[in-house]
């Protein structure tokens, strides 16, 4: 069976040309590579994959998407005050992106870090991914780690003073973008990572994060609103004693999202909530994929998954936690829902316990529905105009997901972008 | 003036009619009750005035101060000044009720093609209102109704009632679920809000609400029809005897 699914991307994988780099990072890259050759690339038949069509994904050459004017929507996260690095189709632009210092961290591209020795990027790049091979192989981050040409290298020791905002812009209708970033929050650490923007016509990104004992990430993206990019996200994280990691995302549009997160928590009394908001109009599928393991005490983690669907839109969510053995008084969360708005759309759910210690909290639920009726005329009933009502509950619907981002400012801009796209597709 | 003339009106699904003719008149400015048995079309004719899907009405016409009510959206029909305080209050989770009660505020000054409060006069009038009803900042906060217990979502209802400042309010089983503190607190509400141009269509199925709220004329609704219209005597006639005499008497 193995030997028939690596055989189906094997030439593919074969005829891969690794970026040139330096010593430590052309290892790495071969290193993936070798993994991602071992695992085959994905198709339909594996059961990560039953859901959701790699072949775009997977194949030699992106399709090509049409590029996308925002109209007069400001640029995400503009009011907030943040350190830019802006990559367009994978490539860093320097005249748009501001001086990486501002943001009291260390900060690199991972095509500066290639060639010169930073011990702790050794120590990180493929290493996370690597880890999350198992049990659930996910070949194409390994494929990512072989070809990213470039990504940030993060390193934080106190509380960062602004937040890196990585921004991603899309100008070429075929372009191919792998991006591969790792970061690595010492003990105590803070810091906010902002994305935003489609990318390329496919984009690949695997972030890895390091959060040390008492280290808190905060993460919030948006990924742009380009009705026929296709988007491909891994995040891998490990978590310490007393830390925090929380990522939001939200997605509106694009025909192929895939945003897969896996996270340990390895040390007791941490915290990780993945949250995520996806609104979709006809030719959109957008799959969250999700492993958390608990191997510590008392840690808490929490999914929110939150999907609003409409004219044939497809959502999928797999949800998993893990609690091995010895990891008493764990509390972990689950919700995955979607909001159909006609007949034509569909949600696919497979959320999936596995526990291991005997005494822990851990709960899980998903549901599909329409907009509830009830509630509808009751707001009409109170002179709400129908399209109003109607975005007022797919506002409510999905806020259970933005009540996870801690910033207010932040918050409030995703909002405005939700109420945006609420008002465009039902006003 | 709110007339109903004629009214007949059958569920969607099936052949089920449930109202059967209804005539009735509601002058401006006063307080009718409609009192009745179990399933003699009494919150049917609330849904269907207010504009519920899930009904058709084959005969008959409804109008609100010249305005016919049943082709109008539900929208519509609470622009125009009618309102129905629900027997079941609606829990909607994610909106919160000062969010709630704004959107409805100002979407019905914009329907009359007047401007919108702002923000400070509105939070001004919401929490004087509120403080009559003994709503609490705690419950303006929190999701619309939820988590309210029975009384709680009743004066919501009222407090939605002083802020729309409808012209023709509906009260379908208003006491259903009340204590007797909780009742009163609601009927002073709805008595704060009685006016010249105001009219109250209270529907209940005991007399007791109508102690507190007292009616100008009792309807007794059975079978789908108004069978006997009288003054207040009517309700503790009711009271006394149950509807068997009346009805009786009337059939």
């Amino acid at each position: 069976m193995a030997q028939a699914k690596a055989k189906g991307g094997a030439e593919r994988l074969a005829a891969v040309a690794l970026p040139a780099s330096g010593a430590w990072l052309a290892a790495a890259r071969g290193a993936a590579l070798a993994r991602a050759q071992e695992m085959g690339l994905p198709t339909r038949r594996d059961e990560y994959w039953r859901y959701t069509d790699p072949t775009t994904l997977t194949a030699a050459t992106a399709p090509a998407a049409a590029l996308f004017a925002a109209g007069d929507e400001p640029a995400a996260f503009a009011a907030i005050d943040r350190v830019t690095l802006v990559f367009t189709d994978g490539v860093f632009d320097a005249a748009a992106s501001d001086d990486p210092a501002a943001a009291g961290v260390e900060l690199t591209r991972l095509a500066l870090a290639g060639q010169a020795d930073i011990h702790w990027a050794r120590e990180l790049y493929g290493v996370l991914e690597a880890r999350g091979q198992n049990p659930v192989p996910r070949p194409l981050a390994a494929l990512n780690g072989a070809l990213a040409t470039d990504g940030v290298v993060i390193r934080v020791t106190g509380k960062a003073a602004k937040p890196v905002s990585l921004v991603y812009r899309h100008a070429a209708t075929t372009s191919d973008a792998v991006l591969h970033h790792i970061i690595r929050l010492e003990p105590g650490a803070d810091l906010t990572l902002l994305e935003s923007g489609p990318g390329a016509a496919r984009f690949s990104t695997v972030t890895e994060v390091d959060v040390a004992d008492g280290a808190s990430f905060h993460h919030i993206r948006t990924q742009g609103r380009d009705h026929e990019r296709r988007t491909l996200t891994h995040i891998f994280a490990r978590i310490g004693a007393q830390a925090r990691f929380k990522s939001f995302t939200l997605t509106a549009n694009g025909v192929l999202t895939r945003n897969e997160v896996v996270m340990e928590l390895l040390g007791d009394d941490s915290v990780a909530h993945v949250a995520g908001a996806a609104m979709g109009d006809g030719g959109f599928h957008h799959d969250d994929t999700v492993f958390i393991t608990h191997a510590a005490e008392r840690c808490e983690s929490r999914q929110v998954f939150k999907k609003v669907l409409k004219g044939g839109a497809v959502g999928v969510f797999q949800g998993k936690i893990l609690v091995k053995q010895g990891a008493q008084k764990t509390d972990g969360y689950q919700i995955s829902q979607s909001l159909l708005l006609d007949d034509d759309s569909q949600f696919l759910a497979k959320p999936e316990l596995e526990i291991y210690a005997d005494d822990v909290k851990c709960s899980h639920g998903s549901t599909s529905g329409a907009i509830d009726e009830t509630a509808l005329f009751y707001l009409r009933s109170r002179g709400v105009p129908e399209r109003l009502a109607q975005a007022l509950l797919v506002q409510a619907f999905l806020a259970q997901a933005i009540e996870e981002i801690e910033d207010e400012a932040i918050a409030e801009d995703i909002r405005g972008r939700l109420e945006g796209w609420l008002a465009r597709r039902m006003g | 003036m709110l007339t109903i003339n004629n009214l007949h009106v059958k569920l969607e699904e099936e052949d089920k009619v449930i109202l059967k003719g209804v005539n009735l008149t509601v002058e401006t400015g006063k307080v009718h009750a409609i009192m009745g048995p179990n399933g003699s079309g009494k919150s049917t004719l609330s849904y269907v005035l207010s504009g519920r899907e899930g009904y058709q009405v084959t005969a008959g016409e409804a109008i609100l101060d010249g305005q016919s009510l049943l082709e109008m959206e539900p929208e519509e029909r609470a622009a125009a000044g009618l309102f129905l305080a629900f027997q079941y209050p609606v829990e909607i989770p994610g909106v919160g009720n000062m969010t709630f009660l704004r959107t409805a505020v100002n979407a019905q000054r914009k329907a009359r093609g007047q401007d919108e409060m702002s923000s400070a006069e509105f939070l001004k009038v919401v929490r004087e209102k509120a403080k009559a009803l003994k709503i609490d900042a705690e419950m303006l906060k929190r999701p619309v109704n939820v988590g309210f217990s029975g009384g709680e979502k009743k004066r919501n209802e009222i407090l939605q009632m002083a802020m729309l400042e409808p012209k023709m309010c509906i009260l379908d089983e208003t006491d259903s679920g009340l204590d007797v503190d909780a009742m009163k607190l609601v009927a002073d509400g709805v008595n704060a809000l009685r006016s010249e141009g105001r009219s109250f269509l209270v529907i209940t199925h005991y007399q007791r609400l109508l102690d507190h709220i007292a009616p100008d004329v009792v309807h007794i609704m059975a079978d789908g029809r108004i069978v006997k219209t009288g003054g207040p005597e009517l309700a503790l006639e009711v009271e006394q005897n149950g509807y068997a005499d009346i009805l009786a008497e009337v059939l």
